[in-house]
């Protein structure tokens, strides 16, 4: 038994570490194919990573050694948050650890150190980025608890795993207050993830850039840690979501035998979301800098709305 | 004596050419009391140079060309041997201050102005040595260490500086922006050029007048006609000759056909800019299949070597003038479609209204000219206020807007697409027959201009010839030159993330201003 335990733990850990350069792959071919272009194919993020890992890496010579920790704090940090959530199974090692609360403090600690990093060079652009993503976190990471409450009051409990075995124990439930809560946590993972309307993945413009400017002064194996936590913040983030809102098809049982289908379906999952994402930044232009306050204040708004509705009329 | 009187005394020339433009050789008196009265009447400095005579005894001489609504004056002025100045022109026309600088860089004629900071001289050649003067053989480079260019420094709380360029994140032309800011609010912009900077005016020294044309088209490649079709128009002044009428049509339609690259290519930058990914690949896929037929039907996807003094490079048949003539109908369609979709899209539409924004009145005063003033309400445009044959003929209608943001920059792209469309079927409608060129050998007087409304505004070449020796001097200005400075003034309040986007929807030159 405890060998399923690790079993499980191991591949959907290692599930997370090697699917979340084909998601973002994947996104940007959805969003090629939405722009009418031809696309670079979704393996092309996995090109980029081992491009930048054969490079040498270049830092500043004035770079602490905060600077050089950062990327492995970030790729490690990332890799724990995959290994929590409960993304295809509920009985993991440590799974007693997915306490939502204590994952908004683990994405919290990324952005101190990535801020800090950022700000270690003192070159304006970084600085700039980290400015701004402290701006954007301050303002999503509220939000971002409100949403986690509203399942929590559901289920009674912030762990991931109870309110994962709440909500798919007791079949297909309308929950009102959940739909503002999902629509606000749409919300925030656009936001926390540098995606439009609030950042621009693709940009090249150093002024416009918010997480991109954080990661300018980082070359070679360290900007590929960054893009690749990016990539499994992100697969992590659609994994919440999932876990929250879509939680059917986590298996629950004790054996190995319904794990295939469980990747498959969380699989099937992520490829839906991906192409959403793609189809969201199709349509959407990027939003001035100081109307991001406003779209994270809706957010909010949202999420507060599903918490009331929940509290004051049980649904 | 008035200034009137005192412009009244000048011996004026009309150059040859289908351009009203005089010439007088003037002092310095009645070279401050003409640009005061243009200034007067509203006029602009459209241009100022210098040149080196000293081999035929006039030491150097500065030139400068004013326009006002409906004439042009070109004045010379003797600016000394050994130590040459000019009075400057800097507190009458505020473009004038660049070109100062500009003009001391090269040739080491000084305005006396306050601001002696270098233009374009970076490190490339010493503070003592002045690559435009004929005695000029090479410069070492400056030794490293240069002293630091000292920007307008801004203080206050929480004030601080960000310096963009002229390396940039992405593969963008090399300039240097120098933002003060609190917080994301653009205080001051400051612009520093000349990293492009070539050497052309000495380049063209050296190549026969005929033969510059393919360096004069080579400058800008984003205006590669309105470049060699304002230089061709300088040598045919010069040298007297007639250009076919046919040619003067076929030139007509490369400088529309190439407005409209340039405007499917920004419309689509902008729109990336602005985060619509969408927008960009359509624009871009109009402008490919636009520049793929300059490749079939003249020669070069940009144009290059089309327009030549004497006429242009090439020829359409009938066949040709119909494809063309159907393809302006099927991007006529899609162009109409995508601006309803510009138009629609709240988010982007909200970026670009109210974003980046300058006047009139600063336009005016900065003296700003193409699109950029036209999207400010100024209704200036060259082949409307003096149309210079074809456009005599074809009654251009003027695309104004008067907010003066980046919204009214797309609409006027848009609008002059669908001018420039149907001048193009016009064009090949009328087509006159005969040859499409005549020689010209650029033999002949002294002064030769030409001037192109360019996609950017007015592009102007100006051919000086030494009396005595067999050199001459050509002298190119962008309309960048002016509108730069609007770009300064137009981020002020802005924020720093909404830059890109404001510069591209002036999309000035680098090349065709550093030269």
């Amino acid at each position: 038994m405890t060998l399923d335990l690790v079993v499980r733990q191991a591949l959907q850990t290692l599930f997370v570490i090697a699917a979340a350069p084909l998601l973002t792959g994947w996104i940007r071919q959805c969003r090629a194919w939405l722009g009418n272009r031809t696309g670079a194919g979704i393996l092309q993020p996995v090109r980029e990573l081992r491009k930048l890992f054969r490079k040498e890496p270049v830092v500043a010579s004035e770079a602490s050694a905060l600077f050089v920790a950062t990327p492995y704090i970030l790729f490690a940090a990332m890799v724990l948050a995959g290994a929590i959530v409960p993304m295809v199974a509920t009985r993991m090692p440590l799974a007693a650890a997915a306490d939502a609360v204590a994952l908004a403090g683990l994405f919290a600690l990324t952005r101190v150190f990535a801020a800090l990093a950022a700000m270690d060079l003192g070159t304006a652009f970084a600085s700039m980025g980290a400015r701004r993503t402290m701006l954007v976190g301050f303002l999503a990471e509220p939000a971002l608890l409100m949403v986690l409450f509203t399942p929590a009051l559901i289920s009674g409990s912030t762990s991931l795993i109870v309110i994962v075995r709440h909500l798919a124990g007791h079949g297909f439930v309308l929950y009102p207050s959940m739909a503002f809560a999902a629509a606000a946590y749409l919300m925030v993972t656009l936001a926390e993830n540098a995606r439009l309307p609030v950042d621009n993945p693709e940009t090249h413009l150093e002024l416009t850039m918010i997480h991109e400017a954080l990661n300018l002064e980082y070359s070679g194996r360290y900007l590929a840690l960054i893009e690749w936590g990016a990539g499994m913040k992100l697969l992590v983030y659609i994994g919440i979501g999932v876990a929250l809102f879509l939680p059917w098809g986590i298996t629950q049982s004790h054996g190995l035998a319904a794990l295939p289908g469980a990747f498959a379906l969380f699989a099937v999952k992520l490829a839906a979301a991906g192409a959403g994402l793609a189809v969201i930044e199709t349509l959407l232009a990027k939003l001035r800098l100081f109307r991001v306050p406003e779209f994270l204040g809706t957010a909010f708004l949202l999420a507060v709305l599903g918490l009331l509705v929940r509290y004051l009329l049980g649904s | 004596m008035s200034p009137i009187d005192v412009a009244r005394a000048v011996r004026w020339t009309r150059l040859p050419g289908p351009l009203p433009i005089d010439h007088g050789s003037v002092d310095s008196a009645q070279w401050r009391a003409i640009c005061a009265q243009c200034r007067a009447e509203g006029g602009r400095l459209a241009a100022l140079w210098g040149s080196d005579e000293r081999a035929a005894g006039q030491g150097f001489l500065v030139h400068a060309i004013v326009a006002s609504a409906q004439r042009r004056f070109w004045i010379t002025l003797g600016a000394g041997d050994a130590d040459p100045r000019f009075p400057g022109l800097g507190d009458l026309f505020p473009v004038a201050s660049r070109l100062e600088r500009a003009l001391f860089d090269l040739l080491g004629v000084s305005s006396g102005a306050p601001d002696t900071r270098p233009w374009l001289r970076h490190e490339a050649w010493g503070p003592a040595d002045f690559p435009l003067r004929r005695d000029f053989a090479r410069a070492d480079p400056m030794a490293p260490g240069a002293p630091p260019y000292p920007f307008v420094a801004v203080r206050g709380a929480g004030v601080h500086e960000i310096g963009v360029g002229p390396i940039h994140a992405g593969i963008i032309e090399p300039g240097h922006f120098r933002f003060s800011v609190v917080g994301d609010e653009i205080l001051r912009l400051e612009e520093r050029f000349g990293y492009t900077h070539k050497g052309a005016a000495k380049r063209f020294e050296a190549m026969g007048l005929v033969d510059g044309a393919r360096l004069a088209g080579r400058l800008c490649a984003d205006s590669s006609a309105a470049y060699a079709g304002a230089y061709a128009m300088a040598v045919e002044a010069l040298s007297g000759c007639t250009v076919p009428p046919r040619a003067l049509w076929l030139r007509a339609l490369a400088w529309e056909r190439e407005r409209i690259a340039n405007h499917l290519g920004d419309l689509g930058a902008l729109c990336q800019d602005g985060g619509l990914a969408f927008g960009h690949t359509q624009f871009g896929l109009l402008k490919e299949r636009w520049l793929q037929t300059h490749d079939r039907l003249f020669g070069h996807r940009y144009l290059m070597d089309a327009v030549i003094p004497g006429g242009v490079a090439y020829d359409l048949d009938a066949a040709a003038c119909r494809s063309l003539d159907a393809e302006c109908a099927s991007i006529l369609e899609t162009t109409r479609r995508l601006q309803d979709i510009v138009d629609d899209h709240a988010g982007l539409q909200e970026r670009f209204l109210e974003t980046g924004r300058i006047d009139e009145a600063r336009v005016r005063a900065l003296g700003g000219l193409g699109l950029a003033a036209r999207a400010s309400g100024i209704a200036c445009d060259l082949r409307v206020n003096t149309p210079l044959p074809p456009y005599d003929r074809l009654q251009t209608r003027i695309a104004v807007r008067p907010q003066g943001d980046v919204a009214a920059r797309v609409g006027v792209r848009f609008d002059e697409i669908y001018e420039s469309l149907r001048l193009i079927r016009e064009v090949l409608a009328q087509l006159p027959g005969g040859p499409v060129r005549v020689p010209c050998d650029g033999h002949g007087g002294l002064f030769g201009v030409g001037i192109v409304e360019g996609w950017r505004g007015e592009v102007l070449v100006a051919i000086t010839r030494s009396p005595s020796a067999a050199a001459h001097h050509v002298h190119i200005h962008d309309p960048s030159w002016q509108n730069w400075p609007l770009l300064e003034h137009a981020v002020l309040g802005d924020l720093v993330p909404d830059f890109p986007l404001i510069n591209k929807s002036f999309n000035l030159a680098y090349s065709g201003h550093d030269l």
